[in-house]
C-alpha cells in the first residue's frame, strides 16, 4: 500500500472514532455540557487534560525548538509542566469546592461584582481566542502536508469535524472525545522516538538514550553532541542559555503562572466528581503530558546528532537510503568536519531531504559552488571554528532548517515503515483538534453562561441557556475558521500574549480570591487591570500595538527588552507581580468585602459539602 | 458548618503542606535547573551533565511525585480535622 493511502485510511480510521464517540456521549443538560456532568474520573480527565493541553505546537514545533536552543529550550519543558503544580495546590481543588462552570463566575461570585466578571471574561476571551488561531492554522498545515489537499480545506474539514463533536457532545462529548486523541497523539509521538533511541543508542527508551553512551562507543550522546556542535561554532548544546539567566528564570515563571490560569486548563478541573479528585487529576494530567514532555528533549537532541551526521560524514552517523548507521570508530576519532570530503555531497543526499525541500521547509544554496552541503554557524564568535571555516573555503552557512521538521521529518529519516509516517500524520491532527475543541468550549461557556445568563437574560431556562451555548460555539468555530483561513499579520506572536495575560490577570485574581480571605473587589478589579494593561504595554512596546507593523514604541521604554533584559515574550511573570502589589495597595485603603463573601472563602477552603456542580448564579 | 471544626487550624495545616510543596518546586526547577544549573553541571548522571538533566528531565519527574504526594497529604490532613468529603 502506497504512503498517501495510508495516511488516508489511519487518519479517516481515527476521525471515524472521534464522531463515534461524539454519539455515543451526547449532552443533554446544561451541567453535562459545561462540566460533563461532573463524573469524569481523573485518570481519564487526566487524559484529556493532557490532550486539551498539548497543542499542535506542542507536538509538532517544541522538539525542533529545544534542538535550536539545547540547555535553554528547557524552560519550555519546566515552564508547561510547572504550571500544574501550581493549578493541583493553589487553584483546581478551591475552583471544584466552589462548583460553578466558569471562571468569570468564580471572580464575579468572589468579587460580588458584574464588573470583575466582566473583565475575566474579556481576558479569557483574548487568551483564548488569540491560542485558537495557532491552534486552526496547525490543523491547515497538518492536512496540507500529509493529505496533499490545500491548508484551507484542511481547515473547512477541521471545522466539520469540531462542529460535529463539540457542538452536540459539549464538554461531555470533548473530555470522550480528548481521551482517544489523546492515545493517538502519544503513540505518533513515542514510537519513532523509540525507534532513534535503538538506533543511536541501543536503549528503547528515549529518556534513558538521551543520557546513554552511542552506540558501540564509550562515548556520551551528549558529549558527543556538545563536541560537534561547537566544532562547527554553535553555542555548547548542554549549557547555552536562552538569554541572561534572570531572563530564562522570568520566562519559566511566566510559563507556569500563564499555564496555571489558562481558563480552558482550569475548566477541565469542573468535570471531576469531588475535591480529592481534583488534586490527582492535576497529578494523572502531568503524567500523561510528562510522557511527551520528557521524550520531546530526547527527539531534540538526537535529530540535531542526526542531521548534522547526515550533512558531514566526520560525525560519524550516517542516515542514507539504508537506514540510519552509527559508525564506532568515526564516533571515537572525531575528525575534521572541515575536511573537504566530510561535507555531503549534494547529489548523494538522502531521499528524505529531497522531499522535504519540495515544501520549502529545508533549503539548500551552494554559496561557494562546491556541489557540498556546508552546514554551521557562520556567525560564530568562536574564532577557531571562524578560522577553519575561512581556511576550509566555507562561503556561509548553505543549508536552512525548519524547526518543524525536526518531528515531522523523524520517521522518514530513520526509515520508519509507512504506517509510523502515518501515525504521525494523524498525532499532528488529534494534538491540533483536541486543543481547538478545549478553547472553543472555554468561549463558549463563558459567551453563554456568563454573558448571556450572567448579564443579558438571567432568567434564561435552562434549555434556552443550552441552546445560547450550542449556538455561541458554532459562531466561535466559525471565528475560529475564518481567523484560521486569513490568519492576522500578528499570529506569530500571539501564543505568548496568550500566556501573558493568563499570568498577570486570571492567575493572580483566582489565586488572591482563594488565599486572601479580606481582597475586595476594588483590589481585584484593579489589579487584574494593572496587570493586564503593564503586560500589554510591554509587549506592544516591542510587536506594534495590537501587533500592527510600524506601531512599536520601544524609544518609550528605553530600547529593546529595557526592563532587566527581558524579552517580551516573558514578561507575563512580571505583569502577575505588578497584579498583586496593586492589588493589595488598593484594597488597604478600601472597604473589606462583606461577611457573607469571607463565610463564602472559608467555606471554599474545606473540602466537606463538595456537591455536583450546578452553575447557578 | 454543622460540627465546631478547628477551621484555623485546617487552613495553618494546609498553609504548611502548600509551602513545603513549592519550596521543593522551587528548589528543582528554579534552583537546579536555573541558578545552579552551571554548578551541578560538574557532575554527571550517566550521560547527563546533572543540571542539563534537571532542565530537561528531572524537575518534570519532581513535579508528578509532588503533585501525587501533596494529594495523600492533603487528604490526611482532610481526616484529621474531620473535614474530609464523604
Amino acid at each position: 500500500m502506497d504512503l498517501q493511502t495510508t495516511i488516508y485510511l489511519v487518519v479517516g480510521a481515527t476521525f471515524a472514532l472521534y464522531i463515534g464517540i461524539a454519539i455515543w456521549a451526547r449532552a443533554g443538560s446544561t451541567s453535562e455540557y459545561y462540566a460533563a456532568g461532573g463524573s469524569v474520573p481523573p485518570v481519564m480527565n487526566g487524559m484529556a487534560t493532557a490532550a486539551d493541553w498539548m497543542s499542535a505546537a506542542s507536538f509538532i514545533s517544541m522538539a525542533g525548538l529545544i534542538a535550536n536552543m539545547g540547555y535553554g529550550g528547557g524552560l519550555f519543558l519546566m515552564g508547561w509542566t510547572g504550571g500544574y503544580v501550581l493549578l493541583a495546590c493553589l487553584l483546581a481543588p478551591y475552583l471544584r469546592k466552589f462548583g460553578k462552570f466558569t471562571v468569570p463566575q468564580f471572580i464575579g461570585d468572589r468579587f460580588y461584582s458584574q464588573t470583575a466578571s466582566t473583565v475575566a471574561v474579556v481576558c479569557l476571551l483574548v487568551a483564548s481566542i488569540t491560542y485558537i488561531i495557532g491552534q486552526m492554522t496547525g490543523v491547515g498545515v497538518a492536512f496540507s502536508r500529509f493529505l496533499g489537499v490545500s491548508s484551507d480545506t484542511g481547515i473547512y474539514v477541521g471545522m466539520g469535524i469540531v462542529f460535529t463533536y463539540a457542538v452536540f457532545g459539549g464538554m461531555k462529548g470533548i473530555t470522550y472525545t480528548q481521551v482517544a486523541q489523546y492515545v493517538v497523539l502519544i503513540c505518533a509521538y513515542i514510537v519513532p522516538a523509540v525507534f532513534i533511541s535503538i538506533a543511536l543508542t541501543g536503549v528503547p527508551v528515549p529518556q534513558l538514550g538521551l543520557g546513554a553512551n552511542v552506540t558501540g562507543t564509550d562515548v556520551s550522546l551528549l558529549t558527543k553532541l556538545d563536541q560537534v556542535v561547537t566544532d562547527l561554532g554553535f553555542g555548547k548544546y548542554t549549557t547555552t542559555t536562552a538569554g541572561s539567566t534572570l531572563n530564562m528564570f522570568v520566562y519559566t515563571f511566566s510559563l507556569m503562572i500563564g499555564t496555571a490560569g489558562l481558563p480552558h486548563v482550569i475548566m477541565r478541573f469542573f468535570t471531576v466528581p469531588n475535591v480529592a479528585a481534583a488534586r490527582s487529576s492535576a497529578g494523572w494530567a502531568l503524567v500523561f503530558i510528562a510522557l511527551l514532555y520528557t521524550t520531546a528533549p530526547a527527539v531534540a537532541a538526537m535529530a540535531k546528532l542526526n542531521l548534522h551526521g547526515t550533512v558531514n560524514s566526520a560525525v560519524g552517523i550516517q542516515s542514507s537510503s539504508e537506514g540510519m548507521k552509527v559508525h564506532a570508530e568515526a564516533i571515537k576519532a572525531n575528525a575534521d568536519p572541515y575536511a573537504v570530503e566530510s561535507s555531503l555531497q549534494y547529489e548523494a543526499r538522502p531521499d528524505w531531504m529531497k522531499r522535504w525541500e519540495k515544501t520549502g521547509l529545508l533549503k539548500f544554496e551552494d554559496k561557494n559552488g562546491d556541489g557540498r552541503i556546508q552546514y554551521y554557524n557562520d556567525k560564530t564568535k568562536n574564532e577557531a571554528a571562524k578560522a577553519k571555516a575561512e581556511a576550509a573555503g566555507w562561503k556561509g552557512n548553505e543549508l536552512t532548517v525548519n524547526a518543524d521538521i525536526i518531528v515531522l521529518a523523524n520517521p522518514e529519516i530513520a526509515l520508519l515503515p509507512n504506517w509510523v509516517i502515518a501515525l504521525v500524520a494523524a498525532g499532528g491532527l488529534a494534538a491540533a483538534l483536541s486543543t481547538a475543541a478545549g478553547l472553543l468550549m472555554a468561549i463558549s461557556s463563558a459567551i453563554s453562561h456568563d454573558l448571556v445568563k450572567g448579564v443579558f437574560a438571567p432568567n434564561i431556562s435552562e434549555k434556552g441557556e443550552l441552546m445560547a451555548g450550542k449556538i455561541s460555539m458554532a459562531c466561535a468555530i466559525v471565528v475560529a475558521g475564518y481567523l484560521g483561513l486569513n490568519p492576522p499579520g500578528f499570529a506569530a506572536g500571539t501564543v505568548a500574549l496568550a500566556f501573558g495575560i493568563a499570568a498577570s490577570s486570571l492567575f493572580p485574581a483566582i489565586m488572591m480570591g482563594i488565599f486572601s480571605k479580606k481582597m475586595n473587589k476594588e483590589g481585584a478589579i484593579a489589579g487584574m487591570l494593572a496587570g493586564l494593561f503593564f503586560t500589554l504595554f510591554y509587549v506592544f512596546a516591542h510587536k506594534g500595538i495590537f501587533f500592527i507593523k510600524g506601531t512599536e514604541f520601544l524609544n518609550v521604554i528605553g530600547g529593546a527588552n529595557s526592563f532587566f533584559g527581558i524579552t517580551p515574550e516573558a514578561i507575563g511573570g512580571v505583569g502577575a507581580i505588578v497584579n498583586f502589589i496593586v492589588a493589595f495597595a488598593v484594597d488597604k485603603v478600601t472597604k473589606e468585602p462583606p461577611e457573607h463573601i469571607q463565610h463564602m472563602v472559608e467555606n471554599v477552603r474545606i473540602p466537606r459539602g463538595s456537591k455536583a456542580v450546578d452553575g447557578a448564579h | 458548618m454543622q460540627h465546631n471544626h478547628d477551621v484555623q487550624g485546617y487552613w495553618k495545616a494546609t498553609l504548611g503542606l502548600i509551602a513545603k510543596v513549592l519550596a521543593i518546586w522551587f528548589l528543582v526547577s528554579f534552583g537546579a535547573g536555573i541558578l545552579f544549573a552551571d554548578a551541578l553541571n560538574g557532575i554527571s548522571l550517566g550521560g547527563y551533565p546533572l543540571g542539563f538533566w534537571f532542565a530537561h528531565q528531572g524537575s518534570m519527574y519532581v513535579f508528578i511525585a509532588l503533585i501525587f504526594w501533596y494529594g495523600k497529604k492533603m487528604g490526611d490532613i482532610d481526616r484529621e480535622f474531620d473535614v474530609h468529603e464523604d
